[in-house]
């Protein structure tokens, strides 16, 4: 039996918090309740508990207590387990929350807070952290054991940063899929949890960005593992239950007025996933949407993205001109260029900067697909005309 | 995170500062040497940035293949005038500024006299990571 067949990992978060709020430190708190898990598995098979929640929580922190009385230079915090209050009936949520604000603290480095959050809020084990992220499980160990010191002092006492923690779960969400886990769904399940807990637009906003994506993973790639460009994908494929929850989420998120960037940005997906041919694309829509998002963030990405989408709304030249104004070192700049190169008709050009862009690019699939497509002009120049 | 690799060459990169063959290096000074590996190798795993590393044997030879029915070619084992890679680490870091940094770190290894080599480290980003999502 694993975490995840005990139903365990779903709890886990709730009865870490708990720990921790009665006044448990975070590292310890966080081996107790992994003690308490072992156990569980080890003993519910045959004597299932009838409320494993409150089981956890009684074996961990009895768990807690006997590592903390056992050690001499635990006495302090002793001393502070017997001034705080007894727990109350606090709701889960709450709980959970702060677990979520603890884990993306600022004073984390963004890997850290990725492998904590991961760890501490989704349950995951170390080794399949590790595998997703492609390090040795020793390595994630210790990236989690530093990230835990370095929390350890933290009081989860006010709310901290929604902004921190959304950042934390977009970067899980980009990660994709490597190891047993798959980070994107992942990512949605914790974004998901987090919205039942807090109500703010910008969460919603990123949970329908996130599934409005999810729902074009199918699409986006050949069963060779090769980049399907958007124009180019099969749109049966594309999971229509996800996108019209990922279009409620974010429609009744835009109806509260408190725009923010992953409101926009999903906007923007919702407004793809809703065409029913590429062709069918509202442009001029998505252009005043990244109008928006280059407003809200000043991203230089974003402005790259609007560049091509006023190349689909008003044609290639005006696109290469809203281009021209952008720095010309920024990542896919090339790319960009290229395709509005050839949507203007300009292949040799366009040939060129696709293999330039295909050089620059920093994963295997984007420099696949660019070099596709310089090989894809290449051959049209050199074939004769009625081959 | 990215992950990067850090290529020591036996040749075929620059020359280093203090470049002499470590065969007239003092025994001490090669263990000063090993030590410092893998000091900052354990470093590096303590801070969660360490992904591998390995040496490799000073002999190599290109293979290739030399048609159907018939043994890869080598071109024996004296590769002489090709560059040779001497060992790597690979490294999981937060930005390239830290990798360069991490380089930097690695060819201060001491050398003959004690000083640092400032041996010449080739880093190389890796293609793997998964496409950020932009559509």
């Amino acid at each position: 039996m694993t975490l995840a067949q005990a139903g365990l990992r779903e709890l886990t978060p709730a009865v870490l918090a708990i720990l921790v709020r009665r006044g448990a430190d975070f590292a310890a708190a966080e081996d107790a309740v992994q003690d308490a898990l072992v156990e569980a598995l080890r003993v519910w098979p045959d004597d299932p508990p009838r409320d494993p929640k409150g089981w956890l929580i009684t074996v961990a922190w009895r768990r807690f207590l006997d590592v903390a009385r056992a050690d001499a230079a635990r006495r302090r915090r002793e001393d502070l387990v017997d001034q705080e209050p007894p727990a109350g009936p606090a709701t889960f949520t709450d709980d959970t929350l702060q677990l979520y604000f603890l884990c993306a603290h600022p004073s984390l480095t963004p890997a850290s807070a990725v492998a904590l959050t991961l760890r501490a809020v989704g349950g995951l084990t170390t080794r399949q952290i590790a595998d997703a992220y492609l390090v040795p499980e020793a390595t994630m160990a210790q990236r989690i054991s530093r990230a835990k010191r370095t929390v350890a002092g933290v009081r989860l006492d006010r709310p901290g940063d929604v902004a921190t923690v959304l950042r934390v779960l977009y970067l899980v969400f980009n990660e994709g899929y490597t190891g047993d886990v798959d980070l994107a769904t992942e990512a949605i399940r914790l974004t998901r949890r987090l919205a039942t807990a807090i109500d703010h637009p910008e969460v919603a906003g990123l949970l329908a960005l996130m599934l409005l994506h999810h729902a074009r993973r199918a699409a986006r790639t050949a069963p060779d593992g090769s980049l399907v460009p958007l124009a180019e994908q099969d749109r049966d494929r594309w999971d229509t239950t996800m996108i019209s929850e990922g279009v409620a989420i974010l429609q009744t998120a835009l109806s509260r007025d408190r725009l923010g960037e992953f409101q926009a940005q999903a906007a923007i997906a919702a407004l793809h996933a809703d065409a029913p041919t590429a062709d069918e694309t509202d442009w001029v829509q998505i252009v005043e949407w990244y109008d928006e998002l280059v407003q809200l963030t000043g991203n230089p990405v974003a402005r790259l993205n609007r560049a091509v989408a006023v190349g689909e709304a008003d044609g290639a030249h005006a696109g290469l001109a809203a281009l021209a104004e952008l720095d010309a070192t920024l990542p896919r700049h090339t790319a960009a260029a290229a395709y509005l190169h050839e949507k203007a008709g300009d292949h040799n050009q366009a040939a060129q900067m696709y293999a330039v862009a295909a050089r620059q690019a920093t994963n295997l699939a984007e420099r696949d697909h660019l070099t596709r497509q310089a090989a894809r002009l290449n051959a049209r120049d050199s074939r004769p005309p009625d081959s | 995170m990215a992950k990067y690799l850090l290529l020591k060459h036996y040749r075929g990169g620059p020359a280093a500062v203090n470049d002499v063959p470590m065969e007239k290096w003092t025994p001490e000074e090669i263990s000063a040497h090993i030590k410092y590996m893998n000091d900052f190798a354990a470093r590096l795993e303590e801070s969660g940035e360490f992904v591998s590393g390995d040496a490799l044997a000073p002999e190599g030879a290109w293979v290739r293949y030399d048609g159907e029915g018939r043994p890869p070619v080598t071109d024996g084992p004296f590769p002489e005038t090709k560059d040779l890679i001497a060992g790597w680490m690979i490294i999981d870091v937060d930005s390239y500024e830290r990798a360069v940094e991490l380089a930097g770190e690695l060819s201060a290894a001491p050398g003959a006299g004690g000083k640092p080599i400032h041996e010449w480290l080739e880093l190389r980003p890796f293609l793997h990571m998964p496409p950020t999502v932009t559509e």
